[in-house]
């Protein structure tokens, strides 16, 4: 995936895992090699956030990206992906926006099943975990929103999981 | 795990391919519906929810009970491999849009060098 490496390719990555947590709870972790305040700020810039938040190896692309990142401003990120004819939207509100250490939004265009998603930036040794946590209402609206297979929304039917089985099989040898 | 989950899913890709049967799913998740039950819901016919069931059952997704003259269905243990599959895939989405950021950090780290020693000068 990196073979262009842009340098970066004596750096060994760090480990990212997913976890539900509770019946209505998702939480992805990642540390950082960094200051919190760098993490943040790429957290919180729209030009420096649509650098990363649709990862060219998905397949996805930034039709538009408006983050007005302060407690009460909005969001409104467009993506378009060659399987989808629909260019998909994502939107909500920041509830909480406290400099380098954390970040909560709504999540509003799944209706009234979107989660809150939480963001804690925790800074030691040089190095910031990074801890986002998805609070869905329910246990209902977390189980259909794994049942739809939106994966946060990339993939709206069951059909790109076939994919996702074409990969595992492949990184295990079909075994 | 992994390789677990992926020799085994191909029959349940199938049975999700389609919008009624992912909404059987569902409805499932809330709770045990009989086939009649899950026909109204979905506005169909008996036979024709009973071959969306069928194909659920044949995936291992759901199971079906018969108890006097109603079948009843609820979730297989499937789904839950269909949830492990689904988390690895988020998964696998942050972790490339990681990959990513860490780029984006890396050369705000380094702009912060440059600076610092323009600063200094």
């Amino acid at each position: 995936m990196n073979a262009k490496g842009d340098g970066e390719s004596a750096t060994i990555k760090n480990r990212t895992t997913v976890e539900r947590k509770s019946e209505r709870e998702l939480v992805v972790a990642r540390t950082f090699n960094a200051p919190a305040r760098l993490v943040f700020e790429a957290w919180t810039k729209p030009e420096l956030l649509k650098q990363w938040w649709a990862p060219k190896s998905f397949g996805v692309s930034f039709l538009s990206c408006e983050a007005d990142v302060r407690t009460g401003g909005t969001y409104r990120f467009v993506f378009g992906h060659p399987a989808s004819e629909q260019p998909m939207a994502f939107f909500g509100k920041y509830i909480e926006v406290t400099p380098h250490s954390r970040l909560v939004w709504t999540n509003d265009e799944g209706g009234e099943g979107g989660a809150i998603t939480t963001v804690t930036f925790e800074e030691g040794g040089g190095e910031t975990l990074v801890v986002m946590h998805d609070l869905y209402p329910s246990k209902e609206a977390l189980d259909a929103a794994i049942a739809s297979g939106s994966t946060c929304g990339f993939s709206e039917t069951f059909e790109q999981l076939d994919e996702l089985l074409a990969t595992l099989g492949a990184s295990v040898g079909r075994a | 795990m992994v390789q677990h989950v992926a020799a085994r899913l191909d029959a349940s890709f199938a049975a999700l391919s389609d919008a009624t049967r992912r909404g059987v799913l569902e409805q499932l998740g809330r709770a045990d519906a009989s086939i009649t039950v899950l026909a109204e819901k979905f506005n169909m016919t008996l036979t024709g929810m009973k071959k969306h069931v069928g194909v659920l059952e044949q995936a291992g997704l759901i199971i079906t009970e018969k108890v006097g003259r109603v079948r009843t269905c609820k979730l297989g243990r499937r789904v839950l491999e269909a949830e492990a599959a689904w988390i690895e895939r988020y998964r696998q989405l942050w972790e490339a849009r990681f990959n990513e950021l860490d780029k984006v950090v890396e050369e705000l780290k380094r702009k912060e060098k440059v600076d610092e020693r323009k600063g200094r000068r």
